[in-house]
């Protein structure tokens, strides 16, 4: 407060221009004072918890323990990347391969398999390849989540646009049908899970409509008990709920394009395809290119939908990196385990959206 | 004819959209056998049979659902409002205010846009937990189940610092100037002249901080196991116990949807046009 009364002060004293190096030095400490309190928020709440993702993965870290914590190297990484493959001969006349416990054991004489457990194998005649990690459900995690992204973001954004060219027309009631398609965007990701996980209950509503229009022909599908199903079933879910927001974003980038441009098209005899192809989608780049990320970075942090739907099962087939994360960060307590996920689960979007940053950039 | 038919596809839409909400806004009215009784007609989508509040009495006996409310409106709301403080300050000093190391706090609060807030939830979990605070019996350590773990590590906001910031510099200079020579002070350009003019950017970003408050789950999923602070979304689980009672859960969420969607109604222009700013400045 000494500060502003005599800044008031100075302004006062003199003319504006007279007091320049003054001036200056107040509007700094103004500046100082004004950025303070969002940059030790930021600071406190972004800077540190990224610097401590990295120091917390190199240690044995609790949530709770009386021992203090350890360094303990990249054992975490170890841990978390370590694959090894192991090559496996059948004996002549052997019923079956030697099974791999006898590898993986503790004290087996092969450290390089010790403690991992299978993530797959490929047998061929023989001779059978087991792949081994020393954490498979963060393999598996890594797969569903790219799965997921890879599936969601095209989709989501293509029907994005397909609705938004879809409601940009001049028709009566246009705007009710927009606010519907809205209506799953506000509702909670959580009460948006919850009722789909009723909708996809073998005697759900899916179920029991598929029963009605087949005259009672369908087998009820376990739709999130079914490792098949399971993951797209979130898949579908998910973009019934974010589809209208970018809707609305490919609606504003639509609403930019000069109508001009239509007319000379048009003059020029092109029909409606040619239009959306040499007009529309060439004006809306930077929009494409927010929409991409956005959706990029939303599905590669998928947890609401596993936490409340199916818990990462059946058979680990809806884990997803944050998941995995969370279930041994918080709910097994192993912070530094934890921290080392996150660690990599950041540089991989930060991997991910530089690379879709370029390729959109370069493409234009 | 071809406007007729254009209604064709946007009907079928709508329907997608927003039956399973009307689903869940008639289930939660009825008794659960009746609930399963509907589900193999068009029944399932209207209010007929043996309608009733009684689902939403019980919700009641189930879970404290006035206080998780009440807790979900104190966090959301301090959010926000903190948030329109902070954020709009920054905002306003760097578009505003020449300063040396401006350029460089504004690439910082930008790059943290790249950061998705479940990267740093675990790290930050350990970190609030070892937090101390000032009480009047002196320090206390440890942040864990209460409102302001919920709250201080969202009130500063890149995205909303941005918006400020791109709003502000839309502002005409002549108006500070102006402000300037009849003796005002920053803060008073801020107060009267800045803050009077930003209706519209406040109400986008009061919107786009109070839906993704109002509905966050990861963290006070980690961070409060005490009852008495926790928020609407996280009493959801107390109905995944032993047998589901479906028509409660349908009752308790329609409870945390319907206020919301009626905001959306009341507002729709304003949530339309804040999420379409979002993408024009991306």
């Amino acid at each position: 407060m000494v500060v502003t009364t005599r800044a008031r002060d100075r302004a006062t004293e003199r003319p504006a221009h007279a007091g320049g190096r003054n001036r200056r030095r107040t509007d700094s400490r103004t500046a100082a004072l004004m950025t303070a309190p969002a940059v030790v928020l930021l600071a406190l709440f972004i800077a540190v918890p990224v610097v401590l993702a990295f120091s917390l993965s190199f240690t044995n870290s609790r949530l709770i323990s009386r021992d203090p914590a350890r360094p303990v190297g990249a054992q975490n990484f170890d841990r978390l990347l370590g694959v090894s493959i192991l090559e496996q001969h059948k004996a002549p006349g052997a019923a079956d391969f030697p099974p791999v416990r006898d590898y993986t054991k503790r004290g087996s004489g092969h450290p390089q398999y010790e403690e991992k457990s299978v993530l797959f194998t490929v047998d061929s005649g023989d001779e059978r390849t087991v792949v081994l990690a020393g954490d498979p459900t963060f393999w598996k995690s890594l797969r569903n989540t790219f799965l997921f992204a890879l599936v969601v973001v095209p989709v989501q954004g293509g029907l994005g646009l397909a609705l938004a060219l879809l409601v940009n027309q001049r028709l009566r009631g246009i705007r009710i049908f927009r606010t519907i398609y809205f209506m799953p965007v506000v509702t909670s990701m959580v009460v948006v899970s919850i009722l789909w996980r009723f909708i996809y209950q073998p005697n759900g509503l899916i179920n029991s409509m598929l029963g009605t229009l087949t005259l009672g022909s369908w087998d009820a599908v376990d739709w999130l008990g079914n490792p098949h199903t399971a993951l797209p079933a979130i898949m579908l879910m998910s973009v019934w709920q974010g589809v209208g927001f970018h809707m609305v974003i490919w609606l504003a980038g639509l609403q930019t394009i000069p109508p001009s441009l239509y007319e000379a098209a048009a003059i020029d005899g092109a029909d409606r395809r040619q239009m959306f192809r040499l007009v529309t989608w060439p004006c809306l780049r930077p929009t494409r290119v927010f929409v991409m990320v956005t959706i990029t970075l939303a599905a590669l942090g998928l947890f609401t939908q596993i936490d409340v739907m199916t818990q990462g099962g059946p058979l680990d087939a809806t884990t997803t990196v944050v998941y995995h994360a969370v279930r041994k960060g918080f709910r097994e307590q192993q912070i530094g385990y934890g921290a080392a996920i996150s660690l990599v689960f950041f540089v991989l979007v930060l991997g991910v959206s530089l690379i879709q940053r370029r390729m959109l950039r370069e493409r234009s | 004819m071809r406007r007729r038919l254009t209604y064709l596809p946007l009907t079928l839409f709508a329907l997608v959209f927003c039956l399973p909400i009307v689903f869940m806004l008639m289930s939660s009215l009825k008794p659960d056998e009746q609930i399963f009784g509907d589900l193999e007609t068009a029944r399932a989508f209207l209010p007929v049979g043996d309608i009733s509040l009684d689902n939403y009495a019980k919700v009641f006996d189930t879970v404290p659902a006035g206080r998780f409310m009440l807790n979900s409106v104190i966090v959301t709301a301090g959010i926000v409002l903190l948030g329109f403080l902070v954020n709009s300050l920054a905002g306003f000093a760097l578009a505003r205010l020449r300063w040396r190391f401006g350029p460089l706090v504004l690439t910082l609060v930008i790059a943290t846009l790249v950061l998705p807030f479940e990267t740093i939830a675990v790290p930050l979990l350990f970190w609030v937990s070892k937090l101390p605070w000032l009480t009047s019996n002196g320090f206390e350590v440890g942040w864990l189940d209460t409102y302001r773990v919920q709250i201080v590590p969202f009130i500063a906001n890149g995205f909303s610092i941005f918006l400020f910031r791109q709003h502000f510099t839309s502002i005409p200079t002549e108006l500070d100037e102006a402000a300037r020579i009849d003796g005002c002070n920053w803060w008073t350009i801020y107060r009267r002249v800045a803050v009077p003019l930003s209706g519209p950017v406040f109400a986008t970003v009061g919107l786009l901080t109070a839906l993704p408050a109002w509905n966050s789950y990861l963290w006070p999923l980690m961070t409060v196991q005490d009852e008495k602070k926790r928020t609407v979304l996280i009493g959801v689980q107390y109905f995944f116990q032993l047998d589901i009672a479906w028509g409660q859960i349908m009752a308790y969420s329609s409870m945390i949807t319907i206020p919301v969607l009626i905001l959306f109604f009341a507002f729709q222009r304003a949530f339309m046009t804040s999420i379409a700013s979002t993408g024009l400045k991306g």
